[in-house]
């Protein structure tokens, strides 16, 4: 009986909607929706709004209680200023060979090795190399300090002083290659995890036919291999790209931007000195806001561009079935 | 994928060569374990075994707030994180997953965008939005903005669980009159449990290493987090006590191995979820 009646209400539904379900039609998602609506609003569009806002004012810590608009003045200060260009070099050694060197490169050659060793013993490996991306960013920076660290301390000094090279402090010595190197042994884990995932999606007849070809296994990689993962790997270098961009956490508990006058100081991290930490005494709001800004600009950008480029369409595809 | 695997030799010479790739790694998580019970450290080589490093349980630390206060802080922050992010992420995930409304597809087109956008260029904005909202150096200001940036990949990976879902036992609940929020929470929420487990962890383990977010906005000792606790113990004893700070940091980072250890499979997978939805 029961079922009669909810297939004639259905019927009665379908024939003419009652405003109190078309109501429901919009509620009922809207209450499903509307705490992640409220959040990103709250901490995504209000500050990327804020963000262009606050660029355009002279705000800083002597100006605090009297405001002024100065249109471009703060972006015509970044065009004009020395330092830019020394960030500006900053930002390209360090996306550049963090990218290259380990988010590409050593992602590449890991993910090439663990797939061609016994199953068992790779995934231990990858397993490992996801340790630095959730060991706390802290303790990821002491450890780097010590592997670096003067004698008698440091391991590299252990290691090196056989051959000769004296003992020093290698994040003062040679402070980019410890930064990139650090930021690197984290940034690995993405691209390994997509282009592993990307080398088990190839039809093992591919592989096959290779080696009936008489293909050494380097050919293999090189004919077959890459080619098949090369959308992948460029997913992964425009993706890291943008985040290497924005990230500035290890070389500011690494660095801090020193040793020095602005020797690792990245984009990122010039403008969160600027705007808020106390570095220089007179915090710069307007002006940091305007250097982050450029990076929001960018960000939003290629985050679109992205969505158009790898086929995001097909993933917002419409629900299959739809009940009210 | 082993068939076409090279010779013997080959596959040792390979295993041996992933292996000196990980020697850095290898040798840095050797010396925080060593380091937190040695007198002092030479290299690798420990000298003396001591618990002394961890005295700061019982003592505290000079200058600061208690342990035990940073530990709750910390432990309060990851789980607060976690549970609105699970919460909130699923009932988004399942409105985009299972209906139809205005503006869907736009919401899972930001979704994804946001997932991409990189959210630490925002901090400065967001310094204000606190403090406009009263919220600056509180914990529930942190967490909110903690629970926040991470909510577009959550989202995005419950979506997904819900995708997997058939609808059958759904339909059937729908069409007996069941509401759309009681068929979340009694037929849908209990069949996606491992999904949820795996984004807990996910979400907690975050939030419990998060140290930027507090670092920038909180400023007093009663809202110190271990990360914020760490980072000023590093400025205090700079090359000097790597006992004690290996200790600390061993002790920080406690639940993270133990998560590592027992759920390494669930890991690999979460990571691998959360990015393939982004490549395939």
């Amino acid at each position: 009986m029961a079922q009669q009646t909810v297939v004639a209400e259905r019927a009665a539904l379908q024939v003419e909607p009652s405003w109190r379900a078309r109501l429901r039609a919009i509620t009922t998602p809207a209450f499903f929706i509307g705490p992640a609506l409220l959040l990103i609003l709250i901490f995504f569009f209000i500050p990327v709004i804020l963000t262009i806002l606050i660029s355009l004012t002279d705000m800083s810590v002597a100006t605090i209680s009297d405001i002024n608009f100065v249109g471009l003045k703060n972006y015509e200060r970044i065009w004009r200023s020395r330092t830019t260009m020394k960030i500006l070099k900053n930002t390209f050694i360090y996306v550049g060979f963090t990218l290259t060197l380990f988010n590409v490169g050593m992602a590449l050659i890991l993910s090439l090795i663990t797939t061609h060793i016994p199953e068992r013993v790779g995934t231990t490996f990858r397993t490992f190399w996801l340790l630095p991306r959730i060991t706390p960013s802290v303790i990821y920076a002491i450890m780097w300090t010590w592997f670096t660290a003067d004698a008698p301390y440091g391991i590299v000094n252990q290691f090196l002083s056989p051959f000769g090279i004296t003992p020093k402090n290698w994040l003062n010595a040679q402070p980019w290659l410890v930064v990139i190197a650090a930021n690197g042994f984290v940034g690995t884990s993405f691209g390994m995890i997509i282009f592993t995932s990307a080398i088990h999606a190839i039809p093992v007849d591919y592989l096959r036919a290779a080696l009936v070809d008489g293909a050494s296994t380097l050919q293999r990689i090189r004919y077959v291999i890459l080619p098949m993962i090369r959308w992948p790997i460029l997913f992964v270098v425009t993706y890291q790209t943008l985040s290497l961009l924005a990230s500035f956490e290890y070389i500011l508990l690494l660095t801090d931007g020193g040793p020095g006058f602005y020797t690792t100081e990245v984009w990122s991290l010039y403008a969160y000195h600027r705007a808020l930490s106390n570095y220089f005494g007179n915090v710069q709001f307007g002006f940091g806001a305007a250097l982050a800004a450029i990076l929001v600009i960018i960000g939003v950008i290629a985050s679109v561009v992205y969505l158009r480029v790898f086929r995001f369409s097909e993933m917002v595809a419409e629900p299959k079935i739809e009940v009210l | 994928m082993a068939e076409h695997a090279g010779s013997r030799i080959g596959q040792i010479i390979l295993g041996i060569i992933v292996l000196l790739l990980s020697m850095p790694l290898l040798v840095m998580y050797i010396w925080l374990v060593e380091s937190a019970f040695s007198q002092i450290t030479y290299g690798i080589i420990p000298q003396g075994f001591t618990l002394s490093n961890w005295r700061f349980l019982w003592e505290g630390f000079t200058n600061m707030p208690s342990i035990w206060r940073i530990t709750w802080n910390t432990l309060v922050f990851a789980v607060v994180v976690a549970t609105i992010e699970v919460f909130i992420a699923s009932l988004t995930g399942y409105a985009l997953s299972r209906m139809k409304f205005p503006g869907r597809r736009m919401f899972l087109s930001l979704t994804l965008v946001l997932h991409a956008f990189p959210a630490v260029t925002l901090l400065i904005a967001i310094f204000y939005v606190l403090l406009v909202l009263g919220l600056y150096d509180t914990l529930v200001g942190v967490i909110m903005v903690k629970a926040a940036l991470e909510l577009p990949l959550g989202v995005w990976i419950m979506k997904g669980f819900f995708d997997n879902i058939s609808w059958d036992m759904e339909m059937s609940a729908l069409i007996d009159g069941c509401s759309r929020l009681r068929t979340w929470w009694e037929i849908l929420l209990p069949n996606i449990r491992p999904g949820i487990a795996a984004l807990s962890i996910f979400a907690f383990l975050s939030g419990w290493s998060e140290f930027l977010l507090p670092y920038i906005y909180t400023s007093s000792f009663e809202n110190f987090t271990l990360s914020v606790l760490l980072r000023r113990l590093v400025g205090d004893f700079r090359f000097v006590d790597y006992g004690l700070l290996t200790a600390t940091g061993l002790y920080y980072m406690m639940p993270v191995l133990l998560f590592f250890i027992f759920t390494q499979e669930y890991l690999l997978n979460i990571y691998a979820g959360g990015t393939k939805g982004t490549t395939v």
